[in-house]
């Protein structure tokens, strides 16, 4: 007996060690998860990302505060206009300065709308992960409606630069009211079809009770914000925490879940998915007649028919055109509940055309740190289920 | 010497045609049941036929494609592994009954390859060869997929065979004989008789682990595209690809063929015996052609009147005009012949014949409906991790295959 314990001791077994990308069809983005397996189980992990730097907060502080906006896009492309909205936001903060009413609204519309269509993709492909593919394309195909919305708005699909600092790039376009009610009756109809899918479906239960739980304290520790924040029980959100946009004026419900496992973090976004269409609802019934933009002069053109007739109107116009925007010496951190938690942008100015350094604080950089220690001792599946859910955008992780 | 051949060369030629089909019905099928329209572009002469004509072009494609040796894969192991799979897949047909044995000349002359006494068993044996095809495939890439991929599969079907035969055991003891075709004819064409009414739990077990047999969802976990890209066959491409994507729709067939032949009568038209359709082989010949010819003129009437919504301004404007007027004139034509010279006198043979004939079809509906289940499963459900589906085979299945097995031969013996 003792002899064969000594013999399949003798039996050195050398572990394998797998890149899970950074090109691997479920790397959501170019991500790289390096593990030691033994046999299906992670044994201990690496994850590694930087694959999608692209120099954003360098490349902003060699552009005028306006050409920003468009690298925002780049961050999380999955929802752009978030980005955009944090990032005027924050600029808008530093110059102390109030965007009119109609702007704000439709700022919170358009934020409500993207946040809609980042976690479809999220939890759509998320279930292909876990194999449930047709789950995928009842998303898809509404998602495809609210890029119609986005494209008819502002002439792209995904890199929308929607906003200008001091309030936005156009107006909404007639017949915007009658077609998101449409999209947001089918986006119900979407929703209803997926949980009926899956709400018994025993195999996607086991998937996903009970995967790649975190507990509070891990998630607050780790910096967790949004819906993963959320799925474990604390229910944080920045919209009523620190309302910004009239948020406080909009009746909707924080979603919390209990375990924070990879279920409570789907069944999160499903619900988060409905309350915001409940906010689109609500905004587009108090949307009133209005300028878009504010008449601040330090941001904002003058009308081209006082360019042409009034001389200081024509100063204004080639200052704000030769040298930009100037916001004073100072700076800022302003933050905006994005899709995926918390926004935020920590600006600096040396009341110079172009900004001194802009920090972008992405809300799946510390839910990334916190994957590899979620994965040890799972199964080599339940680690793409789980990163999955987590929504890391890579974009958004190496700007 | 012919007959022989050509029993060896139909039944593969079957396969052959129906794997098309089959792949457009999986695409067309996951289409709509995933809202959205699938393949209608590939087109000869503007006959797209619906997407069926994008098989060919798949064809087309993965002929030309380079055939990619990965560096340092065993060569010889990395080429052999898809023909294992897909001659696995081929050979298990041989022992499939099509339709009644014909008397002739006071023999029986069985509708299948080989008529072997030992039937269910055989497909068992030549069925677990199938996992060498794809462990072979696993092993050979020189790939930590593949690799996985194998493994996982080698697991699984060993796992899932036990199960499959042990579902099996109770439709043997009613039938009292391993050879397929009295199995069927045991079954009766009664449809309350069938295996599935007398066996619905080993049918259940069965088909779970037809399921898992044939690496199909929701047990596709050597191929799992999320975690192992494509598992086993991912580093393969050209046609060492394409004979694994065809083993895996044959399989699908010989799985349809078996549930259809074990549980669901095989051969067997509901509620139509064997001696009945011979006696009336006739005029249900007759009706039939006559109701052929109908259709036919009906389908192509409609088609050559249909305006299309869209115009093309290419040769695809006139495709329902190709496919309308044939099927009008042979719809024509059968209907004209029908009437002109009544029913034909059938004879002895003739009847065997037809009544064969009609039980084929009755078979290859069973099949492709089976198939259809296959894909509407697919599209579906998610699917299992590795840890839940050998719980799931170990723990769950196989206590019940054993349960089914005593409980049927106690029922057996006392009644």
């Amino acid at each position: 007996m003792t002899q064969a314990v000594e013999k399949t001791d003798a039996l050195k077994a050398k572990p394998v060690y797998l890149n899970l990308g950074p090109s691997h069809p479920t790397m959501h983005g170019t991500l790289r998860l390096f593990c030691e397996l033994d046999g299906e189980i992670i044994k201990r992990s690496i994850a590694e990302f930087g694959y999608l730097h692209r120099g954003f907060e360098k490349h902003a502080e060699n552009s005028t505060w306006t050409q920003v906006i468009p690298y925002t896009d780049r961050l999380n492309y999955v929802s752009a206009m978030m980005n955009n909205v944090g990032y005027c936001k924050a600029v808008e903060e530093l110059l102390d300065l109030e965007i009119p009413e109609r702007a704000q609204t439709i700022r919170v519309i358009v934020c409500e709308m993207n946040r809609i269509i980042d976690h479809l993709v999220c939890t759509g492909t998320n279930l292909v992960d876990i194999g449930a593919l047709t789950n995928f394309w009842y998303y898809f195909n509404v998602r495809e409606r609210f890029y119609n919305i986005i494209e008819q708005l502002c002439g792209a699909r995904l890199t929308t630069a929607y906003t200008r600092i001091g309030g936005l790039m156009r107006d909404l376009y007639p017949g915007f009211e009658d077609e998101m009610r449409a999209c947001l009756k089918d986006l119900a109809k979407a929703i209803e079809d997926v949980t009926g899918l899956l709400n018994t479906n025993k195999i996607f239960l086991n998937r996903t009770i009970g995967v790649g739980p975190i507990s509070k304290e891990d998630a607050i520790r780790h910096g967790f914000t949004g819906p993963c924040l959320r799925a474990t029980g604390v229910g944080l959100d920045l919209r009523k925490a620190q309302p910004y946009y009239g948020y406080e004026n909009y009746d909707f419900e924080v979603v919390v879940g209990e375990h924070g496992d990879s279920y409570d973090r789907i069944v999160v976004r499903f619900e988060e998915m409905k309350q915001s269409a409940r906010i689109i609802e609500q905004a587009m019934a108090k949307l009133k007649p209005g300028p878009i933009m504010t008449d601040d002069k330090r941001v904002a053109l003058p009308p081209k028919a006082e360019v042409y007739t009034n001389i200081e109107a024509l100063m204004n116009h080639f200052k704000l055109i030769y040298e930009g925007i100037r916001p004073p010496v100072g700076e800022v951190y302003s933050a905006t509940e994005a899709a995926n938690g918390e926004l935020g942008f920590y600006i600096v100015s040396d009341g110079s055309g172009t900004p001194y350094r802009v920090k972008c604080r992405p809300p799946c950089f510390p839910i990334f740190q916190a994957y590899p220690m979620m994965v040890e001792g799972k199964m080599l599946a339940d680690a793409i289920a789980i990163l999955g859910n987590l929504n890391i955008i890579a974009g958004e992780l190496d700007r | 010497m012919l007959i022989i051949v050509l029993k060896i060369i139909i039944p593969f030629l079957v396969i052959m045609q129906l794997l098309p089909l089959l792949i457009w019905l999986e695409r067309k099928g996951a289409a709509y049941i995933q809202d959205r329209r699938g393949p209608n572009r590939a087109a000869i002469l503007g006959v797209r036929l619906g997407g069926v004509v994008h098989s060919l072009a798949d064809v087309v494609k993965l002929i030309f494609k380079e055939d990619i040796f990965p560096t340092n894969a065993n060569k010889f192991i990395y080429t052999i592994a898809p023909f294992i799979a897909m001659a696995v897949a081929c050979v298990t047909f041989a022992v499939i009954p099509w339709a009644s044995p014909l008397e002739w000349k006071g023999s029986a002359f069985s509708l299948q390859a080989v008529d072997l006494n030992v039937g269910i068993l055989y497909i068992f044996a030549i069925g677990s060869m199938g996992v060498y095809g794809i462990m072979l495939a696993g092993w050979g890439s020189n790939n930590k997929y593949s690799l996985l991929g194998g493994l996982r599969a080698s697991a699984q079907m060993i796992s899932y065979e036990l199960t499959l035969s042990l579902s099996v055991v109770g439709v043997l003891i009613f039938a009292g004989s391993l050879e397929l075709n009295t199995i069927v004819q045991n079954q009766g064409s009664n449809l309350l008789s069938w295996n599935v009414i007398r066996q619905p739990l080993g049918c259940l077990l069965f088909v779970v682990s037809a399921f898992a047999e044939t690496n199909r969802l929701p047990f596709d976990l050597p191929e799992a595209e999320a975690e192992l890209v494509a598992g086993y066959h991912v580093e393969y491409s050209s046609l060492k690809f394409a004979l694994f994507f065809m083993a895996e729709y044959a399989n699908m067939i010989v799985a349809s063929a078996l549930i259809a032949t074990l549980f669901f009568g095989g051969w067997q038209v509901p509620f139509v015996s064997t001696e009945t359709l011979r006696t009336y082989a006739q005029p249900i010949a007759y009706y039939s052609v006559l109701g052929l010819g109908l259709f036919s003129v009906a389908a192509g009437w409609f088609l050559v009147r249909r305006k299309h919504k869209v115009v093309y301004h290419d040769a695809r404007d006139y495709e329902t005009k190709v496919l309308g007027f044939p099927a009008l004139l042979v719809g024509l034509a059968l209907i004209a012949g029908q009437i002109l010279y009544g029913p034909l006198p059938l004879g002895e043979t003739g009847s065997q014949v037809a009544a064969a004939a009609f039980q084929f079809g009755a078979f290859l509906a069973k099949i492709l409906f089976f198939c259809w289940v296959f894909i509407w499963v697919r599209w579906t459900l998610p699917r299992f991790r590795y840890d839940q589906l050998m719980k799931l085979g170990w723990r769950v299945m196989l206590p019940l295959a054993l349960l089914n097995v005593v409980v049927t031969a106690g029922i057996y013996l006392w009644f």
